[in-house]
Parts: C-alpha cells; sequence; structure tokens
C-alpha cells in the first residue's frame, strides 16, 4: 500500500517535472577560453556538433559563447562538456590535460589554475 | 586590519578591471574601400560601396560601374544618352535587375531603367556573377545587380548635390530625411536633371547626345522595432523624363511626323509603389518571415523618325518569404512563393502587340556553411507562366577556401525569359531597317522564350608585397543558349530580323584581375577582359557585334590623410576596348559602309574631389580626356529618311572630352 502510495506521489511529481515545459530555443552564454580564428572554428564546430544546438557564436574577443539550444535535445551542462572535449576550458567545465595538449600551438591559451 | 586590506585589494582589482577597458577602447578605425569582395560569401558577389560611386561623374546607376572590373559600360550612345551595360558579354535583359530585391529594370523599362536611378539615393550595389539565386525569379542568366537605396533610420537630415559639364548637363538632387519617432523614419528624395543645349562637335547635322529634362521624386517610410522584430518599408516613387534627339534643325513641334528633319522624342513616365514587410522571430533569430509588394505603371510614348514606338506596362510583383535553419545554422533554407503580372499595350507603329503575361512560382533554396572552408547554395524553382509553360529553374553556387585568403566558386544555373524584342534593341528604329519576325509560332511575338545555361568557376587570392596588399584572380563564365531570340544586324544594312536560334549561340567570358596598394593611399585596380561570343546568324557564324573581344580596365586611387576634416582624392580610369565586330553594311554604297570591324581605342576618365569638411566638399573631373571619337557616327546622315540611314550602330564615344564639377552639402 505505502508502494502504492510512494509510486503515485512520484509519478505525480514526474508528470509535474515533464509539464514543466522545456524552451525550445534556449538563448544560452557561457564563457570559453581561446585565442584566436582558428580557436573560433574548433569552439563552433564543437558546439554545432552536439544534437540540439541551433546556432553557435564565439566572440574572439570577448570569449562570451553564445548558442540557442533546444532543452528537449541537450542541455548546457552538455555543451559545456563537449566544449571541454574539443580542449577548451568553460567556465562550468575544464578540458582535460590531454585534450588541451592536442590543441594547435597557437589556441594554446592562458589556464586559470 | 583585514578590512583595510581587503578594501586595497578591490581598489586594486578596480584599477585592473579600469585598465582594461582603457585598452579596449583603442580602436582600429578600418578604411572604407570602394568594392569590397568578399572570401566567404557562396557567390561570386562584389559590392560597390557609396565611396567608390563618388568615383564617376554622377549621376545614376547606369553610370556608376566605370571602374567596377565585373561591369562593362559602353559610352552613352548619341541617340538615347543612357550607358549601356554588359556582364560577361552580355546586355542588361540578361541580367536580374533588382532594387532591394524587388525586381526593377525589366520590360518596358529595359532599355532606359538603369538611368532612372539616381547615383545619390544609393547606398550599396552587390554584383553577382554568374546564375544567381532563385528567389527573386528565373530570369536572371548571366548575373544579378541589387541595389540598396539610403535606408531612412540612418541617413543624413540634409544632403544637396549639384553638378554641371561642358555638355550642357546639369543636376540637382536634394534630399531630406526626419525622424517621426524611435521606431519611423522618412525620407524624401527630389532629383532634376536637364540637359539643354545642343551640341554637334563631330558637324554631322546631329545632335551628339539628347537634349533632356527629368523629374524624379522618392518619398519612402522605414518602421523598425527590435522588440517586437517588425521591420518595414514603404516607397512611393514618381519619374518623368522627356528627351529629344535627332537633327540639330529638328524643331519637334513643326517637324514632327514630316520628312523635313529627323528627330525624336523619348517620353516616359514612371509611378511605384512599393511595401515590404519582414518579421524576425525574437528568440530565434535565424527565423523570419519576408512579404514584399510592388506595383508599377510605366509609360513611354516615343518617335523615332517616322517610326512610332509607344509601349505602356503594368506590373505587379510579389514576393512570400520563409527564411529557417535544420537542425543548426550550418544548414538555412529560403522558401517561398512569387507572383507576376504584367500588363503591356505596346505599339510598334501601326502594329498592336498588346498582351498580359503572368506567373506564380515557388522556391527553395538551401544553404549549407560549414562555418569554416566550404559553403553551398542549392536552389530550385517551379513557375507556371502563361507564356513560359510550366519549368524547372535549378542553380548551384559552391565555395571552397583551400587555404588563408584563397577562394574557389563554382557556379552553374538555368535562366528562362521571354525577350521584348522592340523594347531592348529600340534604338534600331533610328534606322530605315526593316523590322521582320521570322517565326510565327512561339507565344512571344512569335517567338520562343529563351532559355540559357551558364557556369562559371572563379578564384581569387590575397597576399603581401613588398610589404603591401596584392590581390589576384581569375574568373571563367561559360553561357550556352538553347534557344534564343536571336537580333540579326548581319543580314543586310536594311533589315533587322528577329528568330529563333538555329544551331548554336555562346557566350565565354575570362577575365583576370590584379589590384595592389603601390604605395600608402595610392592603390592600382587592372582587369584585363577576353570575350568570345559566338552566334549562328543566318549569313553564318560570327561575333556579337558591338562586342570587344579584349578589353583592359586600369583605375589609380590615392587620397592623402584625413586632417581635421580635409582630404584631397584623385581618381583615374582608363578603359581600353579592342576592336569589335560591327553590322553588316555591305549592302550600302561604299560612302555608307563601315568595316567589318571598328578600331581600338582608349577612354580616359579622372576626378579629383576637395572635402573641406564632414558638410561639404567639391569635385571636378573630365570623361574622356584623350578626346577619342567615333569617326563616323551616323550612316546616310545625309539623307535620313533614305535607305541607307543608320543612327545605331555606335562602337565609340561620339562626344569627345567632356568636363565637369559639381559639390555635396550635408548636414549630420
Amino acid at each position: 500500500m505505502r508502494n502504492l502510495i510512494l509510486i503515485a506521489i512520484m509519478s505525480v511529481l514526474g508528470f509535474t517535472a515533464q509539464a514543466q515545459k522545456k524552451n525550445k530555443n534556449l538563448k544560452y552564454t557561457t564563457e570559453v577560453n581561446g585565442n584566436c580564428e582558428q580557436c573560433k572554428k574548433r569552439i563552433e564546430k564543437a558546439a554545432y556538433a552536439v544534437p540540439g544546438i541551433k546556432t553557435a557564436n564565439w566572440d574572439i574577443s570577448s570569449h562570451q559563447l553564445t548558442v540557442i539550444l533546444n532543452e528537449e535535445k541537450t542541455s548546457p551542462k552538455d555543451l559545456n562538456a563537449a566544449i571541454a572535449k574539443a580542449g577548451h576550458d568553460t567556465k562550468e567545465i575544464k578540458a582535460t590535460q590531454t585534450d588541451y595538449d592536442n590543441l594547435h600551438s597557437c589556441c594554446k591559451y592562458d589556464r586559470e589554475l | 586590519m583585514q578590512r583595510n586590506i581587503m578594501l586595497l585589494g578591490m581598489i586594486l582589482l578596480s584599477f585592473s578591471v579600469f585598465s582594461q577597458e582603457d585598452l579596449d577602447e583603442v580602436k582600429i578605425t578600418k578604411k572604407q574601400k570602394g568594392i569590397k569582395k568578399s572570401y566567404t560569401l557562396t557567390a561570386n558577389t562584389s559590392v560597390i560601396t557609396s565611396k567608390e560611386l563618388l568615383k564617376a561623374a554622377c549621376c545614376n546607376l547606369a553610370e556608376s560601374f566605370e571602374t567596377n572590373p565585373s561591369i562593362d559600360v559602353n559610352f552613352s550612345d548619341a541617340l538615347t544618352g543612357t550607358k549601356q551595360i554588359k556582364m560577361l558579354g552580355l546586355t542588361s535583359p540578361y541580367l536580374m535587375i533588382t532594387e532591394e530585391n524587388i525586381p526593377s529594370v525589366r520590360g518596358a523599362s529595359q532599355a532606359y531603367g538603369l538611368s532612372f536611378t539616381p547615383g545619390t539615393w544609393i547606398e550599396s550595389v552587390q554584383i553577382t556573377k554568374g546564375a544567381g539565386s532563385v528567389i527573386n525569379g528565373y530570369e536572371s542568366i548571366s548575373g544579378q545587380i541589387n541595389t540598396e537605396l539610403l535606408k531612412p533610420l540612418n541617413d543624413v537630415p540634409f544632403f544637396l548635390n549639384a553638378y554641371g559639364s561642358t555638355d550642357a548637363r546639369f543636376e540637382l538632387n536634394t534630399q531630406f530625411n526626419k525622424k517621426l519617432s524611435d521606431k519611423w523614419a522618412t525620407s524624401l528624395f527630389v532629383h532634376g536633371n536637364a540637359r539643354v543645349a545642343k551640341n554637334d562637335m563631330n558637324d554631322d547635322g546631329f545632335l551628339d547626345n539628347p537634349l533632356g529634362k527629368q523629374i524624379n521624386v522618392l518619398n519612402r517610410y522605414q518602421y523598425y522595432n527590435p522588440e517586437s522584430g517588425l521591420v518595414s518599408f514603404i516607397n512611393f516613387r514618381y519619374m518623368n523624363d522627356k528627351k529629344q534627339t535627332g537633327e540639330v534643325a529638328f524643331d519637334k513641334d513643326v517637324d514632327r511626323g514630316t520628312t523635313n528633319h529627323w528627330g525624336s522624342e523619348i517620353n516616359t513616365e514612371r509611378f511605384d509603389v512599393s511595401t515590404k514587410i519582414g518579421y524576425v522571430f525574437p528568440d530565434m533569430p535565424y527565423q523570419s518571415i519576408g512579404f514584399q509588394n510592388a506595383f508599377n505603371s510605366h509609360k513611354q510614348e516615343s518617335y523615332y523618325g517616322l517610326n512610332l514606338y509607344d509601349i505602356k506596362q503594368n506590373s505587379f510583383y510579389s514576393n512570400l518569404i520563409f527564411n529557417s535553419i535544420i537542425n543548426n545554422t550550418m544548414h538555412k533554407f529560403t522558401t517561398g512563393l512569387n507572383f507576376t503580372y504584367d500588363q503591356y499595350q505596346e505599339f510598334v507603329n501601326v502594329n498592336d502587340y498588346s498582351r498580359i503575361d503572368n506567373s506564380v512560382g515557388a522556391f527553395f533554396e538551401y544553404t549549407y556553411d560549414n562555418t569554416d572552408n566550404f559553403s553551398l547554395i542549392l536552389g530550385g524553382r517551379v513557375d507556371n507562366h502563361n507564356r513560359l509553360g510550366f519549368f524547372v529553374t535549378p542553380r548551384l553556387h559552391m565555395r571552397y577556401n583551400p587555404w588563408k585568403n584563397g577562394v574557389v566558386r563554382f557556379s552553374a544555373g538555368r535562366g528562362k525569359r521571354s525577350a521584348n524584342i522592340f523594347a531592348e534593341n529600340q534604338q534600331l528604329f533610328a534606322s530605315s531597317r526593316t523590322f521582320s519576325i521570322l517565326d510565327t509560332n512561339g507565344k512571344i511575338y512569335g517567338l520562343n522564350p529563351e532559355i540559357a545555361w551558364n557556369y562559371g568557376v572563379s578564384f581569387s587570392q590575397k597576399f603581401r608585397i613588398f610589404n603591401k596588399n596584392a590581390e589576384a584572380g581569375f574568373d571563367f563564365y561559360r553561357t550556352d543558349f538553347q534557344n534564343q531570340a536571336v537580333v540579326d544586324l548581319m543580314q543586310s544594312a536594311q533589315d533587322v530580323l528577329f528568330y529563333n536560334l538555329k544551331g548554336s549561340s555562346f557566350a565565354n567570358s575570362f577575365q583576370f584581375e590584379f589590384n595592389y596598394e603601390l604605395i600608402h593611399n595610392l592603390n592600382l585596380r587592372t582587369a584585363y577582359k577576353y570575350y568570345d561570343i559566338q552566334t549562328d546568324y543566318l549569313r553564318g557564324t560570327f561575333q556579337r557585334p558591338l562586342q570587344a573581344k579584349h578589353r583592359f580596365l586600369g583605375n589609380l586611387e590615392y587620397e592623402t590623410q584625413l586632417n581635421n576634416g580635409k582630404q584631397w582624392k584623385f581618381d583615374y580610369t582608363l578603359n581600353w576596348s579592342g576592336k569589335q565586330q560591327l553590322p553588316y553594311t555591305a549592302t550600302n554604297p561604299t560612302e555608307d559602309q563601315f568595316p567589318d570591324f571598328s578600331p581600338s581605342y582608349a577612354v580616359m576618365n579622372a576626378q579629383v574631389t576637395r572635402v573641406f569638411s564632414p558638410v561639404f566638399e567639391v569635385y571636378v573631373g573630365g570623361e574622356n580626356i584623350g578626346n577619342y571619337k567615333q569617326k563616323k557616327a551616323i550612316l546616310g546622315a545625309e539623307d535620313p529618311f533614305g535607305p541607307n540611314f543608320d543612327a545605331s550602330i555606335a562602337y565609340a564615344p561620339i562626344f569627345g572630352q567632356m568636363y565637369y564639377a559639381g559639390l555635396r552639402f550635408k548636414i549630420k
């Protein structure tokens, strides 16, 4: 009986969570470390490789990566992870040393330790 | 103590923040270039900025291409005084000419339409070589020219331009601009020009350029609301143009319709209304809807000696466009619908060629961009036209950057159009030629629609020589006609024949371009062009008449450093044109014959501008400084109503050197 109630409550909760509408056009901005035109191409390429990223633009001078993403398919966390995987530190997730070392010399930005 | 250290730390931090801001303040202002060529756009498009437009003598769109390698401008001919343009060796009917993406020079306005847009109204011109986009229609074959006019929301409150020249032409441009609210702005442009005196420099008894009067008024409104994403333009325009040419002794009130003296009048009145509404989805900046509508009424009443030619065209054009993405902005698409309606009332002497044309079409254009070094545009459209039938128009453009500062492009596409044979060739009315249409089964004056494929490749590379910027490039384009409304001047000097192409017709064009900054602020632009344009005529295969096989363009520009808003600007242009095939005139007596080919010649233009302040500048210049003139401008000039008269064969300037001066005044 108790289990049943628990399941009922859980499912209702789950439903409400589902009902909370996911934004198909969420504008999200994060800071990504990088230096040059080549970094820009790599960062944007990595962003576009994430399913659900609709548009991506990384600004060289401000280091801001601005995307519009579909929350039904992806999340800001997935995006940050993908950028870090390409070797670029984001505000949220840092790249591994190996991924950083794989970068072209011009893109070896100064890392915050 | 601890608090004090923290405070010190804060102050230090804020200092470093400040100093960083200071660093950002260092701005590098890049000089605006006259012609911009992109290395990232997919199509082979160059942009003429308003700066480049200031280089030429003046005055209207037709005259704004003289320093541009992509477009060949012919001198203005004696008869109409308008400069005709060619791209890839083909005349303007084979180009799609749009004004803010609404087709503007087409149908009845084909011959003179470019001269109906004053140069001072223009913000920029985009020139695309090759097939072009499918969005605006199916008619373009060798290229597209789109003109953007000044936008009311970022125009200056007042602009004045006055111009006068030694060939007795005067122009006045007055432009007002007012912000009505933070979202609405309006502009009022008033243009007037006149040629008041008769010129006959070669003493053949005929005017070297027409007398003329034009009044041209544009009132436009712009709405822009960034919060809602709504943008809109509303334009109203009225134009009235009158030209008179022919014999110096011709008096239009007395001699019209008689054989006393040969004369011609071309009077055009035009009215345009166009609207645009655009909506950008606020949370999806890559998605938008646009809706354009344009109505225009174009009326030309004219006579050329005893030949009467009247044409009136009422047109309605509507275009609905939707832009969005597939998954992400690497894959974009544009799709929509067009509707065109043209009502023509056309009279050639006693023949009535009045008709109604209409078409509906749907288009889809897909753009892929890997955000790095490759992009492609694949477009297609289907149209149903009451004369051209149901047909498909495919177009493809590709761009690849193999290495830094280099770009390779490829394009291919099909175009189809109905040739308005009389409107497009109306200079031939100024001759004793008999007009004959040899086919009767087609739906357009008895002829079939023109169909052509165009293919092209191009390559450009930027580099540094002796630490200065240089750029070199070449392109090759081929246009293959499957059908053409052939205009045959190769049969006899007494005839012009129109018929469907039998055999082959093609246009090959090759261009080599080299640009170099010789010393700081001194720029050289050069281009060599080779054209091989052949058509099978009844009498054999010939090069298209009045087209040079070899052409060369050189342009030198120098400007001094801007000093307290003061500046000097110098500009020099050389246009060399090789020998041209001339229409066949051997049926005339020897004294009224042209050789098979014209001589080669060069025309030089130069201009000096003195900028006194951002408010005021003055310019002086000369055209055709070398004073080259076509020796014999008119065949049979002594007997203009006789069988050998022909004023339509102009291969070089008729009027010699011309000098001009003008001023520009603006309130910012």
